[in-house]
């Protein structure tokens, strides 16, 4: 159903991008893979965009196309964007990974940048951003405000980059109370308001009282608001959604890096990279810190510098795997390479992973 | 609140949507026309409950807005199927395709925005009864309204005169019309009650269920409501069980997770799907009952003068 809708979207907003103006401008095409109405992931991403008309006004012209499956559809779409003159590419999520790269050995004129992939060419720069930085300082704040002493944990799929995120929730939560306990339920979808606001729900009456979130509505925020707990905001700064319930949030900001891209291209120096930032390069921002004692907003705020400083990596050893075998030894920072395909859990999760 | 409570009130919560959408549909269908456009119009329901009520202050309003969106909705598959007799599938699946688009672009000024709840009732005394306060006496209107609906559709269906017209138009609809019924009259009556059915539905999920609008909100619910009619042989108690029982084997599977049971969770996220086909199954295991029962001029198009 999604898919047809994609093709259907991607058609009518085809026909509207070849309108082509003034051919000095430099023409930047997006590809979303969810609706930018999305207040998550795509919504983000489109406020990248927004950034790069705001600050090069008249210099570029962009154009998206949202809402488009990863699989064959990608590649159509992106190569739309590619014949219809656009110069710079951003194509926002991992499963765009084949189609870009196919695309761009089509158009080595055309410069392509994916996100979260791992495959490059001299035309394709990827970046990613290190949102477990994020997550590490929100698992600090949850072990320090929570009476039972239990977070409920809300998990898309069980892909490394939400493993990750829950090993350094919990390492950080860890570093306040060892004895910390964390409840994973996983949603198996990465958007639906309402499975993760059931799931919330259970987290709570399961006695959870602090509920971090790896999907995307606000859904869960709203229940923590409403039963009188607190949460974590996911992507967005979601305070709105729960004035009295959001401690902080951890907010993708592309919007710098899609800037410097711009005129990276702008000035001709553009060249392929691999770009993984996190609080050092903004591209992930804690949103304000509320609802808190002054001194664990204070200490939040100082994980924060630290983490961004590079004196302090949350995945420093000793870090132990849940079967007790220790996984990175004592003073030793764990690898890019194995952060990236995380697939087990920290010591200290009940939770089992699914395979 | 005991967790039990907790529980039943989730449940609550979850299958209201499914059993507003599903008992609408049913009676679509039990009127010959299959409109697969329950989704669309649940999803312009929701975003339209949700402006109403951001425009008027009042989450009930909100649910009139919803209501009155989804008939719209419907009126023109209706229009479409009934009236230029087109093909049932192809408007039912474009109607879904155009809701899905339209609620997106009418509420992008939405996205971001909470919204306005609406609460359940409160009787003084009756609400704050220990167990069954909030359970019976502290739910919002539309609860009652798809429970009372329930009932409503069940005894029209098989107890009243309107019914029996109704159903004679499902299943046949030629000899309905020799008998001077006018077959297009009552199957837009009845495509228009399941769209106010699905509009309120949606409204349900911007309102209360989560009280903001995000895009494609529904989630596939709308396509959920239409498997339950036909699993419940189109019978409304069964379509209220079946409603109740995907909700509650949904809930009872996060419970299960958080419990940490050792169930692959895509197994467990699974679960609902599965319990409601295999239970509906089992109580519809009557063949001939359920031949009696499925509405035999199903989709098929009526033309009085060929």
């Amino acid at each position: 159903m999604k898919k047809l809708f994609g093709i259907a979207l991607a058609a009518a907003l085809g026909l509207g991008l070849t309108s082509a103006q003034a051919e000095d401008k430099l023409k930047i095409g997006f590809i979303y893979v969810g609706p930018i109405g999305d207040y998550g992931w795509s919504y983000q991403h489109n406020q990248g965009r927004l950034a790069i008309e705001a600050a090069f006004g008249d210099k570029v012209e962009t154009t998206y196309i949202e809402s488009v499956s990863e699989g064959p559809d990608a590649e159509r779409a992106i190569e739309r964007l590619a014949r219809d003159g656009a110069k710079m590419i951003f194509t926002t999520s991992f499963g765009f990974m084949n189609p870009t790269l196919k695309v761009a050995k089509k158009f080595p004129d055309v410069m392509f940048e994916h996100a979260t992939g791992y495959k490059r060419a001299d035309n394709v720069s990827t970046y990613s951003a290190r949102f477990y930085e994020g997550r590490y300082v929100i698992g600090q704040i949850a072990a320090k405000v929570s009476k039972t002493g239990t977070a409920g944990y809300i998990g898309s799929f069980p892909i490394p980059e939400v493993v990750r995120g829950i090993n350094s929730f919990m390492l950080g939560a860890q570093s306040v109370d060892p004895d910390f306990k964390i409840k994973v339920v996983w949603a198996n979808s990465w958007y639906d308001p309402g499975k993760e606001a059931d799931a919330a729900k259970a987290l709570l009456d399961q006695g959870a009282d602090v509920i971090s979130q790896h999907t995307d509505s606000p859904a869960p925020l709203q229940v923590a608001e409403e039963r009188g707990a607190v949460g974590f905001g996911q992507a967005s700064d979601m305070i709105k959604f729960a004035p009295n319930a959001q401690l902080t949030a951890i907010v993708d900001d592309w919007s710098v890096y899609y800037v410097n891209r711009v005129q990276a291209v702008l000035d001709g120096t553009w060249k392929s990279e691999d770009v993984w930032g996190g609080f050092s390069e903004d591209m992930v921002l804690m949103a304000p810190f509320t609802n808190l004692p002054e001194d664990v907003a204070n200490e939040a705020a100082a994980m924060t510098d630290k983490i961004r400083s590079g004196e302090f990596h949350p995945f420093t050893g000793p870090i132990y795997k849940q079967n007790g075998d220790l996984a990175v030894e004592d003073g030793i920072i764990l690898d890019d390479g194995t952060l990236l395909g995380m697939n087990w859990y920290v010591k200290g999760i009940e939770d089992q992973l699914p395979q | 609140m005991g967790a039990f409570e907790s529980i039943l009130l989730t449940v609550i919560t979850a299958a209201t949507p499914l059993l507003l959408a599903a008992i609408g549909e049913l009676v679509v269908e039990r009127s010959g026309v299959l409109n697969l456009g329950v989704e669309g119009m649940m999803i312009v329901g929701a975003v339209m409950g949700f402006a109403g009520a951001q425009a008027t202050g009042s989450p009930y309003l909100g649910a009139v807005f919803a209501l009155l969106s989804g008939m719209g909705m419907a009126l023109l598959f209706g229009f479409l199927t009934l009236h230029l007799v087109a093909n049932q599938v192809a408007t039912g699946l474009a109607l879904t395709l155009l809701g899905l688009g339209l609620s997106g672009m009418i509420g992008e000024a939405f996205v971001g925005q909470p919204g306005i709840r609406l609460t359940g009732i409160d009787i003084p005394v009756l609400s704050d009864l220990p167990l069954v306060g909030r359970l019976l006496f502290g739910q919002d209107v539309l609860v009652y309204l798809s429970l009372i609906l329930v009932a409503g559709v069940s005894y029209v269906l098989f107890r009243t005169r309107a019914g029996l017209i109704i159903r004679a138009v499902g299943d046949n609809h030629a000899s309905a019309h020799a008998l001077g019924v006018s077959v297009i009259k009552v199957r837009y009556l009845a495509v228009l009650f399941g769209g106010a059915c699905a509009g309120l539905a949606g409204g349900y999920l911007s309102l209360v269920y989560t009280p903001q609008w995000v895009e494609g909100m529904t989630a596939g619910r709308g396509w959920i409501a239409l498997a339950l009619v036909v699993f419940a042989t189109w019978r409304p108690v069964r379509v209220l069980a079946g409603a109740y029982l995907f909700g509650a084997v949904g809930i009872l599977q996060f419970h299960a997770q958080a419990h940490g049971v050792g169930i692959p969770s895509q197994f467990l996220s699974a679960l609902p799907y599965i319990a409601t086909i295999a239970v509906l199954v089992i109580i519809s295991r009557n063949r001939i009952l359920t031949r009696v029962n499925t509405p035999a001029c199903l989709g098929r198009p009526f033309v009085p003068d060929r």
